[in-house]
């Protein structure tokens, strides 16, 4: 290989698209580093914290595609403060002054500025692509910048952020000139668009194949659209509430009829269900359906539109379907490859769905892998049943409403159910778990899940073995993230190496002190130990007996980071 | 007498069934597996506090027997994404004022069911004229003693739990949460209800003071 110019490797590494695999690529030797690194255009940077901007531009000159996720995976659940962090301002800065050649950016849990979305639109040309995943800190205004300014904009997707509406005049902010967009998603806005701009958008790009409306954008206007859009691949609907007249109603079946190419569908984010027929003819085609935003659509009308899905593979849906309608699921839905079942009422701590429910879908999909099952009781026999069912599961998310609930019919904990899933499912990479689980269910997992790389705990185990089993056993771990658990700095401190090897550890509500907190970052440079202090009466130089109410440590190259604010100390 | 049995199917007897405790209580294992969300009481409570139970968890099983007494809810838990829970709750608010409450109001003898949206009503006294006004009948007035006495009709409505319950005894706002269907009861029924026939012999013709009457006796 040392004959070979230059070109010839680079073009080699071309066809090396993961970054896990271009990442060894680059470790063979010197050359190899050199070329792999100036040829990459794609980076993932799981943690914005852990590297500088300037290092990943240093070693990745020709960067064009950029990930970055920013918060921990708890905050998503309310358990970190806001402005604890995540700006992404410093890496859209250092990208504008060296003058990459930016052209896609993805963020998942950042906080991202009006400001910064100006800077992003003036800065590079080529801008095409903006991904932004559960974030915050801008409102349209800064959507109107970039639907103003870039040019070639092929796709902009807001999935779940916190916009701050200034109301719909960015969707008129794209130039008469713009016409390649492929994909638009604006679902999550919750103020109005204007509708006449979007219908003229829509019309103007024939490459649209992505389209995710709001809530303000009627049946009336869905047809129009459908109408001009007729090769859509994905299609979130988005408010579907009046009983239409039949008029419009027969206008959107002759629309529908049209879209043969609909693969995806969501939204109906304000649905009263008695149109749902006019969807059946598109049903038949369907690989993915989220309803998880319509609790309007259930019972009778929900099932007779999942029987007519026999194709699918992905279903995101509420509990109020009920075992009942999982049933259905697993009987029509041989393909199904994800399921994702939300509650519908949180509050109340009711779950429409129970072990039943995921015993079906277990024997009925024989492909199913990932799975998000929140429910309302769990029994280990059901778990070994699913364990026995389905060996494939990469991905098992279970969360029982009342978290400490034993099994609801020999009142057990979960441990050997929990097991099942375990040793049975030889590839499982991320695991969540809930009910009453003791330390065993810990030493199961440490025993048997060689792959797994993140997992979730929530008052669990009863002691610190519980825990070190886990951070003995899991060779491939890389996030692990704990919460009101009995462990302690004997488990914290156990095996402090092991933290260099994973991207991060969240605990909080466990018993760690300030002081093993203090003893960790001691003994470990390269790791940035954070204490998220919410009370007032603590401060760093307190006893160190303290417990550590919530502590988030992650590796990084960067050193402490400069814009922790008042709350967060870093060891 | 020729009525009752027609509404030996239609009434859930241990509703009306007399005992002591709170409403909601003693519900047989069948009952609570069955209908597992109602209850929710946790079992094994003192295998918590051997664990030496996190605080923050156990005001969660406190207050059990008290139904429906709301849980503490504990800080991030269900573990799901802010912007889903906002959503969910606005769309509750959304959905409950923008479509109305439409209940179900069937009356004895009717050929057909009305249906009436309690959201317009400012209170019983407006609900009761309107009801007043769609059947074409008289109900009267309310009284916590003894119901709609005096009255061939008695205005009542079925909550959540399945239960027949006057319209009247509980606040306003909690009866449009708890009410799932009226009906309004005739004659006989309306002044006294089936109760098991085990305990109470079954009466047929009432005087006016037979509501009265009733209550002494299973007393």
């Amino acid at each position: 290989m040392n004959y070979f110019p230059d070109e010839v490797l680079e073009h080699i590494f071309d066809f090396v698209t993961s970054q896990r695999d271009r990442n060894s690529v680059s470790q063979v030797c010197k050359p190899w580093y050199k070329i792999e690194s100036s040829s990459r255009q794609k980076v993932f940077v799981g943690n914005c914290y852990a590297i500088s901007p300037e290092r990943v531009i240093e070693r990745f000159p020709g960067l064009k595609s950029i990930t970055l996720k920013g918060k921990p995976h708890f905050a998503d659940f309310n358990l970190v403060p806001p402005d604890w962090g995540g700006f992404v301002y410093p890496w859209i800065e250092a990208f504008a002054r060296n003058n990459m050649g930016l052209e896609e950016l993805k963020l998942k849990r950042m906080i991202i500025s009006d400001e910064c979305l100006e800077l992003i639109s003036r800065s590079f040309a080529n801008f095409k692509s903006l991904v932004l995943v559960s974030c915050e800190g801008f409102s349209t205004d800064g959507l109107a910048a970039i639907a103003s300014n870039c040019s070639f904009l092929r796709e902009l997707d807001l999935q779940e952020n916190d916009v701050e509406d200034h109301r719909g005049h960015w969707l008129s902010c794209f130039p008469d000139t713009c016409t390649s967009l492929v994909s638009l998603n604006f679902a999550c806005l919750k103020g109005d668009v204007n509708l006449a701009a979007l219908e003229r958008l829509v019309a103007r790009s024939p490459n649209l194949r992505s389209l995710r409306l709001n809530h303000a954008v009627p049946l009336d206007i869905l047809q129009k659209i459908l109408m001009r859009a007729p090769h859509l691949v994905d299609l979130g609907v988005g408010s579907y509430v009046h009983d239409p007249d039949s008029e419009t109603y027969n206008k959107l079946v002759t629309a529908l009829q049209k879209c043969k190419s609909v693969r995806s569908l969501s939204g109906f984010l304000e649905a009263a269900p008695q149109c749902l027929s006019a969807f059946h003819l598109i049903c038949p085609n369907l690989t993915s359906l989220n309803l998880s935003y319509a609790p309007g659509i259930h019972g009778t009308e929900l099932r007779k539109l999942i029987r007519h899905c026999r194709k699918l593979q992905r279903l995101w849906i509420l509990d109020c379907i009920g075992d009942e309608g999982l049933e259905v699921v697993a009987s029509t839905c041989k393909d199904l490859q994800e399921i994702r079942v939300f509650p519908s009422d949180p509050f109340v701590g009711n779950a429409a769905v129970t072990e039943v429910g995921l015993v079906a879908l277990s024997s009925g999909c024989p492909k199913l892998h990932s799975i998000l099952y929140f429910c309302q009781q769990m029994t280990n026999a059901a778990l070994i049943t699913v364990a026995k069912n389905c060996p494939n599961f990469t991905r098992f998310r279970l969360c029982i409403l009342d978290p400490t609930k034993p099994d609801a019919v020999t009142n057990q904990p979960l441990d050997e159910g929990f097991g099942a899933i375990v040793h049975s499912c030889k590839g499982l990479r991320r695991l969540s778990m809930s009910g009453r689980l003791t330390d065993k269910v810990f030493l199961y997992i440490g025993m048997y899940a060689e792959q797994l790389e993140m997992i979730s705990i929530a008052f669990a185990g009863d002691t610190d073995k519980g825990m070190q089993y886990l951070l003995n056993g899991c060779k491939k771990l890389r996030k692990l993230e704990i919460r009101d658990c009995p462990f302690g700095n004997a488990a914290l401190l156990m095996d402090v190496g092991k933290y260099e090897t994973m991207r991060s550890l969240w605990m909080s509500s466990c018993n760690v002190t300030l002081g093993g907190c203090k003893s960790l970052a001691k003994k470990m440079p390269m790791l940035n130990v954070e204490i998220i202090n919410e009370t007032d009466q603590m401060d760093i130089s307190a006893d160190d007996r303290q417990k550590a109410e919530k502590m988030f440590l992650y590796r990084t190259l960067a050193g402490r980071r400069k814009d922790a604010p008042e709350f967060v100390w870093t060891l | 007498m020729g009525g009752g049995a027609a509404y030996e199917n239609d009434l859930n007897f241990k509703a009306t069934e007399l005992r002591l405790g709170l409403p909601g209580t003693g519900c047989t294992n069948e009952e609570q597996a069955v209908s597992g969300a109602k209850n929710n009481k946790r079992p094994l409570l003192e295998t918590r506090e051997e664990r030496g139970s996190k605080e923050k968890s156990d005001p969660q099983h406190d207050d059990q027997e008290t139904d429906p007494a709301p849980k503490a809810r504990i800080v991030g838990w269900p573990p799901i994404r802010s912007y889903r829970k906002n959503s969910l709750q606005t769309k509750k608010a959304e959905a409950e004022a923008a479509a109305g409450m439409y209940v179900k109001v069937s009356m004895d003898g009717a050929p057909y069911l009305r249906k009436i949206d309690l959201k317009v009503y400012k209170g019983y006294p407006e609900l009761l004229k309107a009801l007043e006004n769609m059947f074409k009948l008289t109900i009267g007035e309310y009284s916590e003693r003894e119901g709609y006495n005096g009255s061939e009709y008695a205005p009542t409505y079925e909550d959540k739990e399945g239960d027949w319950m006057l319209v009247g005894d509980v606040p306003w706002d909690m009866f449009l949460t708890s009410c799932k269907k009226l009906r309004i009861m005739k004659g006989s029924e309306a002044r006294g209800r089936k109760l098991k026939s085990d305990r109470v012999s079954f009466l047929t013709e009432f005087s006016t003071d037979g509501w009265k009457f009733r209550q002494e006796e299973s007393e």
